[in-house]
């Protein structure tokens, strides 16, 4: 029987690694300078497995694992990367980008944003898929922060951190499949919300331009995620 | 109450019963309610009131014969004559006909192939019994399945019973259904649930609401025994609110057996306690996946999550959860009252059992019907089925619903049973049957599926989110006829893509329409290719 606290041993793309059974391969592969590409993972937050691009193959399955939600296991031998692997990827990053209004040039997170930098990663020069031009709004009714829809790739960072760090849980999401979008309360603007304190946690962690700080200009938007490690860390020793 | 008790009931019932020498069965299932059938039991009461048989004569609503394109359906007993399409104005002449001759104009034939061929074990009391009484449950062996186990095995013997049985799940994988149970009587938790997924999202899908309106006692008595075998005392009912009846049934049939002791505290005497709720779906499709239904019964969001861990282990509030399909739970009461070694005999080396298809789209005798495993597909849709209608040729049969595959002719002669159907590229699923003629493209039929899917899909991965949608406008573009040959090799990129990246089997099963198109139909696609 494995405990929590029982150091395991697998192989990682050929390596000899060790970790606790109840860490994920993905953090075992971080602390051992292997990189798997993430999206909606962000470290603190709780895993959602929702993004698929941490997806790795373990030898034995047809079947691939989310690295990010997938429990280390005893003799485990995990492949980050493979023709597969990077074939699913890179139509990942392209599904993102035909699925809203992505236009780097203008945004103010162009420079500073993780979809650009996942495609940079995947060589995602062009996209192969019709776009499917949205027309989606932008709510700036919040006094200092602004939500642009063309931008969200649904990441669930917001609402994740909103609910679980800040303990708000003013952002949820709303519609289903292709309509699905994120939601300030019951879908109202966000400056209407009762729920909101403002703390711009949510700002910090998206991955894109979608939630931005006012008064921001294009490639601008700089984001500071650093806080979430250290606050909840400093929790923990709290608790 | 007892065994001895629940056979008294049954006794004083059958007295009852030998008092009235007729009966007019009337189908008060969701199809024949459309067809107003409820009109026409107050039309056949009032006739009976007025004639000198009247008296003798009693008239009952039961549940749904399965032959629903007839409806609304009437029996005669004891002549056992079957009367289709019947109208309130043929009440006087099918009350005047009791003890004489049958009214012939209405008679349906009960010697076709329809009937004949079926074999009943979930449907067995369905539009027989008045799914309003417990009585009529308990008179046909009702819950001596329950008192039998709590009274008279351990849970480890109930478990093997399932397990020998053979039964497998009926919710679409075919799991089976005893390793699962003994999975979660493993788990450790101070507290366990069971749970029935009546989520029946699929589109023409109507056999857990048939079982659910037409013998919800049958359903709850399988829950009962499930949760004494793994050892849980709460239970829910996750049923879609588009299935008021089935709903008001269920939540009848509750208060009945707890009020007569066989849910709540100490059933049958002994510590066994079993407290069942009915909890209303909204009508998501990805709400019948497990996780996604146990989310929604937790007043979250319907999305699924990542599997392991799986419910068996940290299920409804991350306690050890059984969660079984309607169908699944309604074979058990006759498991364990006729044996798991009868249940075996039946079906084929690792199907057992029967299972439900509702049999719809281009076929004569469309409805509900319940075969054995290993019956073949041809059987299924020219005998009981009757064939194609207007003279026209079958073309593919869609089985599994949108998570299945269309199977063309070549394979009609194949053997109904799991591993069969996933070798030519479907799945068993949850026992939809949609029959295809030559009039259909299946570019159309494949179409339509993934248009059900990215509407149902719940947004949360990107594969299936995004996935199907952009399977839809290329599905669209080659439909009409604009599509490339770079569209088509698109749309085999993201179907391999979608099938094996997305988080859950919506996504994962929803390119099983197109793959199996692409594979036995695809000139249809290649025709339509712009230059
Ligand atoms: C998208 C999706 C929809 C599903 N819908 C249903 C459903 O309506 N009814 C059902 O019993 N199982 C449904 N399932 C299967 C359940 O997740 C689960 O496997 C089943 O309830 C287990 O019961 P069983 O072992 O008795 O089949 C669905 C699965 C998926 C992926
Ligand atoms: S596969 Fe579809 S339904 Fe399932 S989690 Fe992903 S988006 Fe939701
Ligand atoms: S990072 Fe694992 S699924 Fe998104």
């Amino acid at each position: 029987m494995t405990t929590p606290s029982q150091v395991l041993t697998l192989k990682i793309d050929g390596q000899d690694v060790t970790g606790r059974a109840d860490e994920t391969i993905l953090q075992v592969a971080r602390e051992n300078g292997i990189h798997i590409p993430t999206l909606c993972f962000l470290d603190s937050l709780s895993p959602l497995g929702a993004c698929r691009l941490c997806l790795v193959e373990i030898k034995g399955s047809p079947r691939l694992f989310a690295a990010c939600v997938t429990y280390i296991a005893e003799g485990m031998e995990v492949l980050t990367k493979s023709d597969r692997l990077n074939k699913y990827r890179r139509m990942i990053v392209e599904l993102l980008f035909a699925e809203r209004n992505h236009i780097c040039s203008i945004c103010v997170a162009n420079g500073h944003c993780d979809l650009q930098d996942l495609a940079r990663e995947m060589g995602v020069t062009y996209v192969d898929f019709p776009y499917r031009y949205p027309r989606l709004g932008v709510d700036a009714s919040h006094e200092r922060f602004g939500l642009d829809h063309n931008r969200c790739v649904l990441c669930m960072r917001c609402v994740r951190v909103c609910g679980e760090v800040e303990g708000a849980h003013t952002w949820d999401v709303a519609g289903r499949g292709i309509e699905a979008h994120v939601s300030a309360d019951l879908d109202f603007p966000w400056g209407d919300s009762d729920t909101c304190t403002s703390c711009g946690k949510c700002v910090q962690v998206c991955p894109t331009g979608a939630l931005f700080k006012k008064g921001v200009a294009a490639a601008e938007m700089v984001k500071h995620r650093s806080f979430l490690v250290r606050l909840t860390a400093m929790r923990e020793e709290a608790e | 109450m007892t065994p001895e008790e629940l056979e008294k009931i049954a006794a004083k019932e059958e007295q009852a019963r030998a008092h009235i020498p007729h009966t007019i069965d009337v189908c008060l299932g969701t199809t024949c309610m459309a067809l107003q059938s409820d009109k026409l039991k107050t039309a056949l009461e009032q006739e009976a009131t007025r004639h000198p048989v009247g008296s003798k004569c009693q008239v009952r609503g039961v549940g749904c014969p399965g032959l629903c394109a007839l409806g609304p359906l009437v029996t005669v007993k004891p002549e056992g004559d079957l009367y289709k399409q019947v109208k309130p104005e043929d009440a006087h002449d099918i009350v005047n006909s009791l003890g004489a001759e049958p009214v012939a104009r209405l008679k349906c034939d009960t010697e076709q192939p329809f009937f004949k061929r079926q074999h009943k074990i979930v449907l067995e009391n369905s539009g027989s019994i008045d799914p309003e009484r417990l009585e009529d449950y308990i008179a046909a062996g009702g819950y001596t399945a329950l008192l039998k186990c709590v009274t008279e095995m351990t849970p480890a013997e109930v478990i093997d019973e399932v397990v020998r049985s053979g039964l497998r799940g009926r919710g679409g994988a075919g799991f089976p259904a005893g390793l699962k149970w003994r999975t979660v009587a493993k788990a450790a938790g101070p507290r366990k649930f069971v749970v029935c997924n009546g989520d029946e999202g699929d589109p023409g899908a109507f056999m857990d609401r048939s079982v659910m309106e037409s013998d919800p006692h049958r359903v709850l008595e399988g829950m009962a025994i499930a949760a004494y075998a793994v050892g849980a005392s709460e239970g829910y009912l996750y049923v879609r609110a588009e299935y008021p009846l089935a709903v008001k049934r269920l939540k009848q049939a509750i208060n009945q057996a707890r009020a007569h002791g066989l849910l709540g505290a100490n059933i049958g005497g002994t510590a066994f306690t079993f407290r069942v709720e009915v909890r209303l779906g909204a009508g998501a499709f990805v709400c019948g996946e497990e996780t996604a239904l146990m989310a929604s019964i937790e007043g979250k969001r319907g999305n699924p999550r990542p599997r392991p861990p799986f419910p068996a282990e940290s299920g409804l509030w991350q306690l050890p959860t059984l969660i079984n399909n309607v169908e699944t739970y309604a074979n058990i009461p006759t498991i364990l009252r006729q044996g798991a070694d009868w249940f075996a005999g039946i079906g084929t080396s690792k199907s057992k059992g029967t299972k439900v298809f509702a049999l719809t789209g281009r076929v004569h005798n469309t409805g509900l019907i319940e075969v054995p495993m290993g019956i073949t597909l041809r059987e299924i849709i020219f005998d009981i089925g009757g064939g194609i209608p207007d003279g026209r040729v079958f073309k593919a049969v869609q089985t599994g619903g949108p998570s299945g595959g269309c199977i063309p002719e070549e394979y009609l002669d194949m053997a109904v049973d799991y591993e069969s159907l996933a070798s030519v590229g479907s799945i068993m699923g949850s026992g939809g049957m949609i029959v295809i003629d030559d009039t259909s493209s299946m570019v159309d039929v494949a179409k339509y599926f993934i248009e059900f899917c990215k509407s149902e899909s719940c947004g949360k991965c990107v594969p299936c989110r995004v996935g199907t949608a952009q399977m839809h406008t290329l599905l669209e573009l080659i439909a009409s006829g604009e599509g490339t040959r770079h569209d088509l090799e698109r749309l085999e990129a993201l179907c391999d893509m979608v099938k094996s990246t997305s988080l859950c089997g919506l996504g994962q099963n929803a390119p099983n329409p197109v793959i199996s198109t692409l594979r036995y139909f695809r000139d249809e696609y290649e025709s339509r290719l712009a230059g």
